[in-house]
């Protein structure tokens, strides 16, 4: 595997060895040689948006490209260097991570939607368009990735000088690998106090068995050795292989939405050419669209006449929804229909939680707020629910708990919506024996997303959970409590290797749901930050799943019945009842919460009757007074959900459902 | 302002039933006959002033500068006129002077009250006219004016025998002080003397409270008033328990100073009538009565609240009435429209029910069918609850009595597990479902209307 490494890498030097590696000074200066610097450069200062000719760069003078790394990096602060010495954007102090638009990403240091700029760049009295093509960082967002590096020819591996490779640079580097992209391996933040270049080259040759003189050691902060890279692009990514005089065939490998003029699909062209007024055909839904307007992004739009085959742009086609422009589609002329690119596939949710207002009212407010949210969005899934305790919501399907999260948080900070979110829980699968149910069903194996439609032992031949690979990066003095919490999480270890000699990389086969909860916080708390973790699909296992009840007095509280491994019964069913002894107030008798696996009870708290009392005297003045006050509560009480004789305030609900905050 | 006929309680209680039964058959039936309110009603006279303020109290009082008792008499001698001719009762059942601290009054002032009344409506002889008493407001020789005036029951609030748990109450008295006017009340008043004590204050425990409990058994006359420490906000006792420099009994430990508080006085012969009242040879309070029996009352005084049908208005519907709070604002009114009631809330027939019901489950007799059908006629107990699921749990759980043949009550026999408040929250919850079912209900059934009293706005 690793001498494939050396040889995707070595494609990109092999090909542009010849050319002359001297310093590119300046761009200023060789504006008038530059065929299309006048359109290029005079760009932000024109207030009319000229359309540009993007014929003017051949197929050979265009690197499309990509910068991975792990969480923090300098991924961002990269492109920005890279699109200031570009004069894509004027370089102030402003810039700070430009392609991260949203407040989630630049508050949380990730890249949550894939940005794309064209570069233009004179180097030896070439004009090369440099296409960056910024990719999500976030495993979560795997799909987006390989999809937008399979528009990319090479990749700039970043990592950090202090903090070495981490589990995420694995992951992404995996992917490049297996793409066949050259691969340029970036040393950043060699400014740092503790930076220590040396090692992370040490780490590199080991794990990607990339030579160490081939590293850059850069500062995308103080812009040391930023051109270097650019050149290094120019250089060793080769340009992509295409042709226009073939049919048009696009890529989209991103799309959003714009509420005048409709999605926005962002397209890498692998033959022919695209204008407006062309008519295109998706692969995918085969609905045909006439083109209106098709251009680069600098990384905002940027009309262009047309856009030719080895380009990056986006095209706009009077598409309503983002689903019509699904990434990794394929958009051809519907007279010439082509092969569509291989891989696609619809986005799969992994993570399931329910949605719910906070008071009811709202949920109109929310409806519009996640609407709005998925237009951008298109890998949420959406489900109506109800719950009784919660009211009318949703079941949304996540990528992973980071989408998950920051799905949220947009909903919270673009849309100041206040929300409840239940814990997450994994989509199951059953192998179903009951002829009946395999009838019912039409189909023998069946995915159970919903507790309540978790089909019983005696139909079913076996039941399967959802794994994954973890990775894990830590320093050696975590191994032991580290080993310990994944043996709690019921991994299976796959490897376990020293990168360097301080640092391990343990790889182990996880159920996904052991994952989702918390799984990150612990792993965080217990390195004191310094492991890092990352995940991949890992397809189905059997497993001794079981479902497990909450009763009430012996009434079953339908909305907290959930699926849990067997050997996590126990544990799950104790805290689930924990959490409901605090949160349900006494009554007049007392209350046996319960948590049941069939018949069999495995947990139980007991809240006590209720004794207090308002024995004060109730003469002619208190009566309004003691009216009023029992109106009151006899009101609580009608919002309050009954369960046999108990009754259930709403924060209960919300206590036990509610996904826990970190600890 | 007379209603149509259809909108009158019975007719509206008739049809409330026939609603739920049959909705869409529902058509209001014209022409029943008015309900008839009982044409007697209680009076209370609320005494607004104090001498000091004590640590535990939120009620509507003052400490008086410069009081011009005259001013304050005439007041509430007018005040009781024009009200109980609006009432247009006939009979004045018992009168209660309560505060504030009455005793304070001069019993000349005690007198005109219940002369005025006398010449307004019948005052029987034997009528109850209970004042309440502060011991040391309360020496022999004012306790012997009072009872001149016509005074014959008095209600002394002795709070605690124990001089620490006094200080803390910020009362003005010493326990000695109120043992001896106990035993000058007992005498002026024997077999009519009743007293207050509170428990579940800070740094109570079960014993110390049985233990003062015990001694005043051996002293006391016939009645008993018990009440739970309620923290009213405001108070300075509430600022300090918030603060957490005073330590609170626990729940538990309450209840069980209560429990034992009630098998004590049942041993020595008192009955308990009510959740906080307990009396032997007979010496119940006929005005606390009536209040938990949902009778009319009309209260005077700044702040004092009533419970009536202003039949001279051509009202039929009863009303809960509050006077305005404070003295000097509350004399100005009475002087320029004879009285000072600051609000009228028109009490629909269910609410009055509600009241009924709440109350009545505070006694020990509960509520009987009879006392029922004189609120609710065509409205039977059974018609109201008898298919609630909330009524039968409470009843399957033996928190509530259900007797065919004799009403609703709570089952005192043993432990009073649970105090009735709680339980109302489920009749309440109950009684909405019952009469919310149908719009047309609730426009009928709805919240009560405000009516601003216009003649008595500022």
């Amino acid at each position: 595997m690793l001498s494939r490494v050396t040889r995707a890498a070595g494609v990109g030097v092999r090909l542009r060895r010849a050319c002359n590696t001297a310093a590119f000074l300046c761009s200023q200066p060789c504006m008038e040689k530059c065929p299309a610097a006048h359109v290029v450069f005079s760009r932000p200062y024109s207030s009319q948006k000229e359309k540009l000719d993007m014929s003017i760069f051949p197929v050979e003078n265009i690197r499309n490209f990509s910068i991975i790394a792990h969480v923090d990096h300098g991924k961002s602060t990269l492109a920005d260097r890279l699109l200031e010495i570009t004069g894509t954007i004027a370089k102030t102090d402003q810039n700070k991570q430009v392609l991260d638009k949203l407040q989630v990403e630049r508050e949380r240091g990730i890249t949550v939607k894939a940005q794309t700029a064209s570069l233009f760049y004179n180097y030896e009295g070439m004009n090369y368009l440099l296409n960056l093509i910024d990719t999500p960082g976030h495993v979560d967002f795997n799909y987006e990735v390989s999809r937008s590096l399979s528009a990319c020819q090479g990749v700039i591996l970043v990592v950090d000088a202090n903090e070495g490779v981490q589990a995420q640079t694995m992951a992404n580097f995996y992917l490049a690998f297996e793409a066949q992209l050259a691969i340029i391996p970036v040393i950043n933040k060699i400014d740092l106090k503790n930076a220590d270049p040396e090692r992370v080259e040490k780490q590199i040759e080991k794990l990607f068995d990339i030579s160490k003189d081939k590293c850059i050691r850069i500062s995308a902060k103080l812009g040391t050795n930023v051109e270097k890279v650019l050149q290094e692009v120019i250089e060793k990514v080769p340009p992509p292989s295409v042709n226009i005089s073939d049919p048009l065939k696009a890529l989209v490998f991103d799309s959003t939405f714009d509420h005048y003029r409709g999605v926005i699909a962002n397209i890498a062209l692998f033959g022919g050419e695209v204008q407006k007024g062309h008519k295109i055909m998706s692969a995918h839904t085969r609905k045909t669209y006439e083109v209106n307007e098709v251009g680069i992004l600098m990384p905002n739009e940027q009309p262009t006449h047309k856009l030719y085959a080895g380009q990056v742009g986006y095209l706009i086609a009077g598409m309503k929804e983002v689903t019509e422009a699904q990434i990794g589609d394929t958009l051809y002329l519907h007279k010439q229909p082509v092969e569509p690119l291989p891989g696609f596939k619809s986005a799969k949710p992994m993570v399931f939680a329910g949605m719910y207002p906070v008071d009811q009212s709202e949920y109109n407010n929310l409806k519009s707020a996640i609407e709005k949210l998925t237009l951008n969005d298109s890998s949420v899934t959406i489900h109506r629910d109800s719950s009784l305790a919660l009211g009318a919501g949703w079941r949304l399907g996540f990528l992973g708990l980071l989408h998950l999260e920051v799905f949220n948080q947009r909903l919270e900070q673009e849309y100041n919506a206040s929300v409840i979110l239940t814990a997450p829980t994994v989509p199951y699968k059953a192998v179903l024996s009951s002829a009946k149910l395999i009838k019912e069903y039409g189909k023998e194996e069946i995915t159970v997303i919903n507790p309540a439609e978790f089909p019983d032992k005696s139909s079913v031949s076996e039941y399967l959970e959802p794994t994954v690979l973890g990775t894990i990066i830590t320093p050696d003095d975590y191994i032991g409590k580290i080993i310990t919490l994944c043996q709690t999480r019921r991994a299976v270890q796959r490897d376990m290797m020293y990168i360097d000699e301080h640092r391990v990389m343990l790889k182990y086969i996880f159920p996904l749901n052991e994952i989702v909860v918390d799984f990150y916080d612990a792993l965080k708390s217990l390195s004191s930050g310094y492991a890092s973790f990352d995940y991949e699909d890992a397809g189905y296992q059997a497993a001794d799943l079981v479902k497990m009840d909450i009763l009430l007095n012996g009434n079953s509280v339908e909305e907290l019945g959930t699926v849990v491994h067997k050997d996590k019964a126990y544990a799950v069913g104790k805290a689930m009842c924990e959490r409901l002894k605090d949160a349900i107030p006494r009554q007049l008798f007392e209350i046996a919460i319960q948590a049941a696996l069939g018949s069999k009870v495995i947990a139980r708290e007991t809240v006590k009757a209720y004794r207090k009392n308002v024995l004060a005297k109730c003469y002619g003045g208190d009566i309004t007074r003691k009216m009023k006050l029992l109106k009151r509560q006899a009101e609580g009480k009608k919002k309050m959900r009954k369960i046999g004789n108990v009754e259930v305030p709403k924060d209960a609900f919300i206590s036990v459902l509610k996904r826990q905050s970190e600890k | 302002m007379a209603a149509p006929g259809w909108l009158r309680p019975r007719a509206r209680l008739a049809a409330a039933l026939r609603c739920v039964r049959a909705p869409r058959n529902w058509k209001p039936r014209a022409q029943q006959p008015p309900r008839a309110e009982p044409v007697q009603a209680a009076l209370y006279v609320h005494w607004p002033y104090c001498q000091k303020r004590c640590s535990y109290c939120n009620f509507n009082k003052y400490i008086p500068r410069g009081l011009d008792e005259e001013s304050v008499r005439s007041c509430l001698t007018r005040e009781a006129q024009t009200l109980i001719r609006l009432s247009q009762v006939q009979r004045i059942s018992s009168v209660f002077f309560g505060g504030g601290t009455p005793s304070l009054a001069s019993p000349l002032t005690i007198a005109a009250v219940l002369e005025t009344v006398s010449r307004c409506a019948h005052l029987a002889a034997d009528a109850e006219i209970t004042l309440e008493a502060n011991p040391t407001s309360a020496g022999a020789s004012r306790l012997a004016g009072f009872r001149a005036s016509g005074v014959n029951r008095l209600s002394i609030g002795i709070q605690s025998l124990d001089d620490a748990e006094l200080r803390l109450l910020g009362r003005n008295h010493t326990a000695d002080e109120a043992l001896g006017t106990l035993e000058e009340a007992k005498k002026l008043f024997p077999g009519r003397t009743s007293v207050d004590l509170i428990f579940g204050l800070p740094d109570q425990s079960v014993s110390s409270w049985a233990g003062g409990l015990e001694e005043l058994l051996q002293l006391c006359d016939d009645h008993v008033s018990l009440y739970q420490l309620t923290l009213e906000r405001g108070t300075s006792l509430f600022k300090q328990v918030q603060r957490g420099s005073l330590p609170v009994p626990k729940q538990e430990v309450v209840a069980e100073m209560y429990e034992s508080a009630r098998e004590m006085l049942r041993d020595v012969g008192f009955r308990q009538y009510e959740v906080s009242n307990f009396a032997r040879n007979g010496a119940l309070s006929t005005h606390n009565l009536s209040y938990w029996q949902g009778s009319q009352y009309i209260g005077i005084g700044p702040g004092a609240h009533g419970r009536f049908v202003p039949r001279a208005h051509g009202e039929s519907l009863r009303e809960a009435r509050i006077q305005t709070l404070e003295p000097d604002s509350w004399m100005k009114e009475v002087l320029a429209f004879g009285h000072g009631t600051r609000k009228r809330i028109v009490l629909s027939p269910l609410e009055v029910l509600e009241e009924v019901l709440v109350l009545g489950l505070r006694t020990d007799t509960g509520i009987t069918h009879q006392h029922w059908q004189q609120f609710a006629a065509g409205l039977s107990l059974g018609d109201m609850f008898g298919s609630s699921e909330e009524v039968k749990e409470l009843e399957d759980q033996g928190l509530l009595l259900l007797d065919n043949s004799v009403g609703y009550r709570q089952p005192w026999e043993g432990e009073v597990l649970v105090w009735p408040w709680n339980i109302l929250n489920d009749l309440l919850a109950h009684r909405q479902e019952c009469y919310s079912v149908n719009k047309s209900l609730c426009c009928v059934f709805g919240s009560s209307k405000i009516r601003l009293n216009p003649g008595a706005l500022p």
